[in-house]
C-alpha cells in the first residue's frame, strides 16, 4: 500500500498509533439501572435456558410459563418506576455512550410491548384447546419441531408427550430485541436489535402442532424476505456511515443540518454527497418499512400470519408492529427531520397505498387469520398518517393508536385459537358462519373487536383512528386523512360483513364447535377487550399519558 | 488505490446478491445470496472507516459477521427442516399460501 497519496482524504491509523505513547482507553459508562427493562427479559430468557437444561420435563412447561410471566412483569414494573422516576420527560437522556435512548416514545412503547407480551405468555400457556393426547395435554406448538410431519418420529414424540417449552425463553428473547428497536440510538443497535427479535420470530412461526407444511412454509417465506430485507437496512446504514462518519442518531442528524461538531477532510468531502445519504436513508427506511408491513413491503404479511401458529401470530402482529413503528418513528423524527421534504411526499404515497391496498384486498379473503392480516396492513397505513404529521401530536397519537390496536389485536387472534374442527382452528370464514347462535358469547366477543378495527366509537380502534386523523390533518396532510376515512369505510365492510356472518347466518350442521378455553385464554380475551372498551369510552387519561411521552431525545 | 473503487466493488456485490435473492429458486442460494448482500455490506463499513480514519466501520463489520453467524443457524435450520418434510428446497414448491 502506498504511503498516504498527496491530497487523497485517507487517514494512517495504524502507522501514528505505533509511533504515540499507548492511549488510556476510558471503560464504557452503562447505566444498568435505566436498561434494566432489557436486561430483566433477556436475564430471564438466559434463565429460561438454563431451565431447559436441568429441569425435569414435567415441571418444565409451568415453570417455563410462570417463569416468563414473571420477567415481563417485573420488566414492566421497571418501566413503569423509570417513567414515574422522571426519565420520560425531565431525565430523558441517551444511556449506555449514546446507543440506547430512555425517553417517553422509548419507555411509553417498551411498556406497550412488555404487557403485550405478557398476554401473549398466557395463549402460549394455553393446553386445554386441543385433545389431550395419549392423555398429555397439548399447547399448540410442535411436539418436537425437527421431527418430520406426519413421520414415525413426530408420532414417538407425542407418545412420549414433547412439547416444545422453548418457545417461552425464545419470546422472551423476542421481546428484549423489540424492547431495544424503538429505543435504539444509532443505526448499529437499530441493526442488532432488528435480527435479536426477527430470528426467534422465524423460529416461532416454524413451530404450529397442527398444519406444519403451512407453518413451516411461513417459516421459510418469513425468513427469506426478513434476511433479505435486513441486508438491505443494513447497506443503508453502511451508506449513512459513509455519509455522516458516524452511525449515533445525533451525529448523522447534525450533519445533516449541516452543523458537525468536527469537519474532517474526510467527512466534508462526503458530507456534500447528497445521493449517500438519499440512497441509504430510502434503503433503511425500507427495512424498516418491511418490518411494519408496509405496501410494497407487505407480501410476506398474509403468508406468514395464517401460516405461524396462532398465539404467535396474534403477538407478532401486535408487537412488532409496535417495535418497528417506535424504530421508524425515531428515525424520522431524531435523524431525519432535516429531510422532511425528501421523505415526506414519499410517506404520504406509502400510507395512502397501504391503505387502500390494505382494505381492497381484504376485502376478498376468505379466510380469518390472511383477514385479519390484511386488515393489519390497513392499519399499518393509519398509522403512517400519524407518522406523517411531523408534530410531536403526531408521535403522540401514533404511541396511543399502537397501544391500543395491539391488544385489539392480541385478543382477536386469541379468539381465533377458540373456534375448532376435526383439523385444528377452523380459520375458514365460511365455517364462522351461524357462530354467533352457538356461542353468543364469543361471536360477540369477536365482533367487539372486529368494530374496534373497524374504529366504531366506543372502542379503542375509534379513539386511536381520531387521534392519528386529527393530527395528520393540522399537518397538512387533509388528503390523506380523506384517503383514510375512505379506506375505513372499505374496511368496516368487510368487518361488518364478519359480524353479518356470525349472527345472522343459519350455522353449518358440520360446522366447527367453540373450544372451552382454561383461564389463561380467557383472561387474555379478557385483558384484551376491556383495554378496548376502556380505551374507547376513556381514552383521555391514555391520550394524556401518550401526550407526555411524545418527545424524542436527541 | 482510491478506496471508492471498494464502493464500487460493495455495490456490485450487493446488486449481485440482490438479484439472485429474486431469481434464484432454491432456498439454500437464495439465503447465499443475502449473506453476499451482507458481506457487501461489511466491506462498504471497511471502505467507509478507511476514509474518514474512525474505527466505527470495523466493528460494525464484526458485529455483521456475528449477526450473519446467528443468521445462518436459523436460517438453515428453517430450510432444512422444510426440505426434510418436503424433499425440495426450491422456493417455488412452497406454495400452499396462496391466496
Amino acid at each position: 500500500m502506498s504511503p498516504a497519496a498527496p491530497g487523497a482524504v485517507v487517514h494512517s491509523l495504524w502507522t501514528t498509533a505505533a509511533a504515540e505513547a499507548p492511549v488510556k482507553i476510558p471503560g464504557p459508562v452503562i447505566e444498568y439501572a435505566e436498561l434494566a427493562p432489557v436486561l430483566i427479559v433477556l436475564g430471564t430468557a438466559l434463565v429460561g435456558v438454563l431451565v431447559e437444561a436441568f429441569l425435569p420435563r414435567r415441571l418444565r412447561h409451568p415453570a417455563q410459563a410462570l417463569l416468563a410471566a414473571v420477567g415481563l412483569a417485573a420488566a414492566f414494573a421497571a418501566v413503569v418506576a423509570l417513567a414515574a422516576g422522571g426519565y420520560a420527560n425531565g431525565k430523558a437522556h441517551p444511556a449506555a455512550m449514546g446507543a440506547v435512548a430512555v425517553d417517553g416514545p422509548a419507555l411509553f412503547l417498551q411498556g406497550t410491548i412488555l404487557l403485550t407480551g405478557l398476554v401473549a405468555v398466557l395463549t402460549f400457556a394455553e393446553r386445554r384447546l386441543d385433545p389431550a393426547a395419549h392423555g398429555r395435554p397439548v399447547d399448540s406448538f410442535a411436539a418436537q419441531a425437527a421431527a418430520v410431519p406426519g413421520g414415525e418420529a413426530e408420532q414417538k414424540a407425542v407418545r412420549a408427550g414433547l412439547t416444545t417449552t422453548e418457545v417461552f425463553p425464545v419470546l422472551l428473547f423476542a421481546v428484549g430485541g423489540m424492547l431495544v428497536f424503538p429505543a435504539a440510538n444509532d443505526l448499529l443497535t437499530l441493526f442488532v436489535a432488528l435480527e435479536v427479535f426477527s430470528l426467534p420470530l422465524y423460529v416461532l412461526c416454524a413451530l404450529a402442532r397442527r398444519q406444519r407444511l403451512l407453518s413451516q412454509e411461513a417459516a421459510v417465506k418469513y425468513f427469506l424476505l426478513g434476511a433479505f430485507s435486513s441486508a438491505i437496512l443494513l447497506f443503508g446504514v453502511a451508506l449513512l456511515y459513509g455519509y455522516a462518519g458516524t452511525v449515533t442518531y445525533s451525529g448523522i442528524a447534525d450533519v445533516v443540518g449541516g452543523t458537525p461538531r468536527t469537519v474532517t477532510p474526510a467527512l466534508a468531502a462526503t458530507m456534500g454527497n447528497d445521493a449517500l445519504l438519499l440512497i441509504g436513508g430510502a434503503m433503511v427506511l425500507m427495512g424498516l418499512l418491511f418490518k411494519v408491513g408496509a405496501v410494497p413491503f407487505h407480501m410476506w404479511t398474509p403468508d406468514v400470519y395464517q401460516g405461524a401458529p396462532t398465539p404467535v401470530t396474534g403477538f407478532m402482529a401486535a408487537a412488532t408492529k409496535v417495535a418497528a413503528f417506535g424504530a421508524l418513528l425515531r428515525l424520522l423524527y431524531v435523524v431525519l427531520p432535516g429531510l422532511r421534504w425528501d421523505w415526506r411526499p414519499v410517506m404520504w404515497g406509502v400510507a395512502i397505498v397501504t391503505m387502500l391496498i390494505g382494505a381492497v384486498v381484504a376485502v376478498t379473503q376468505t379466510d380469518v387469520k390472511r383477514l385479519l392480516a390484511y386488515s393489519s396492513i390497513a392499519h399499518a397505513g393509519f398509522i403512517l398518517a400519524g407518522v406523517v404529521a411531523t408534530s410531536p401530536a403526531g408521535v403522540s397519537s401514533v404511541l396511543f393508536y399502537l397501544g391500543a390496536y395491539s391488544f385489539v389485536t392480541l385478543g382477536a387472534f386469541a379468539v381465533v385459537t377458540l373456534v375448532r374442527d376435526a383439523g385444528g382452528e377452523a380459520t375458514q370464514l365460511s365455517k364462522w358462519a351461524g357462530l354467533g347462535r352457538r356461542s353468543p358469547l364469543v361471536a360477540a366477543v369477536f365482533a367487539v373487536f372486529l368494530l374496534a378495527f373497524a374504529g366504531i366509537p366506543l372502542t379503542s380502534g375509534f379513539a386511536g383512528k381520531f387521534a392519528v386523523f386529527k393530527a395528520a390533518a393540522q399537518g397538512g396532510a387533509a388528503p390523506l386523512v380523506i384517503v383514510g376515512v375512505l379506506a375505513s369505510a372499505i374496511a368496516a365492510f368487510f368487518y361488518i360483513r364478519v359480524i353479518v356472518l356470525m349472527f345472522f347466518n343459519e350455522p353449518r350442521p358440520e360446522g366447527p364447535t367453540v373450544a372451552v378455553p382454561s383461564p389463561l385464554t380467557s383472561t387474555a380475551i379478557a385483558v384484551g377487550l376491556v383495554v378496548t372498551v376502556v380505551l374507547g369510552v376513556a381514552p383521555q387519561y391514555f391520550l394524556d399519558l401518550a401526550g407526555h411521552a411524545g418527545v424524542f431525545v436527541r | 488505490m482510491n478506496p471508492v473503487n471498494y464502493l464500487y466493488l460493495a455495490a456490485l456485490l450487493f446488486t449481485i446478491g440482490a438479484a439472485g435473492v429474486l431469481i434464484r429458486r432454491n432456498a439454500i442460494v437464495v439465503f447465499m445470496c443475502v449473506e453476499l448482500m451482507l458481506n457487501a455490506c461489511n466491506l462498504a463499513f471497511v471502505t467507509f472507516a478507511r476514509m474518514h480514519g474512525n474505527l466505527d466501520g470495523q466493528i460494525i463489520a464484526f458485529f455483521t459477521m456475528v449477526v450473519a453467524a446467528a443468521e445462518v443457524v436459523i436460517g438453515l435450520a428453517i430450510i432444512l427442516t422444510i426440505f426434510r418434510s418436503r424433499h425440495s428446497a426450491s422456493v417455488d414448491d412452497a406454495s400452499l399460501l396462496k391466496l
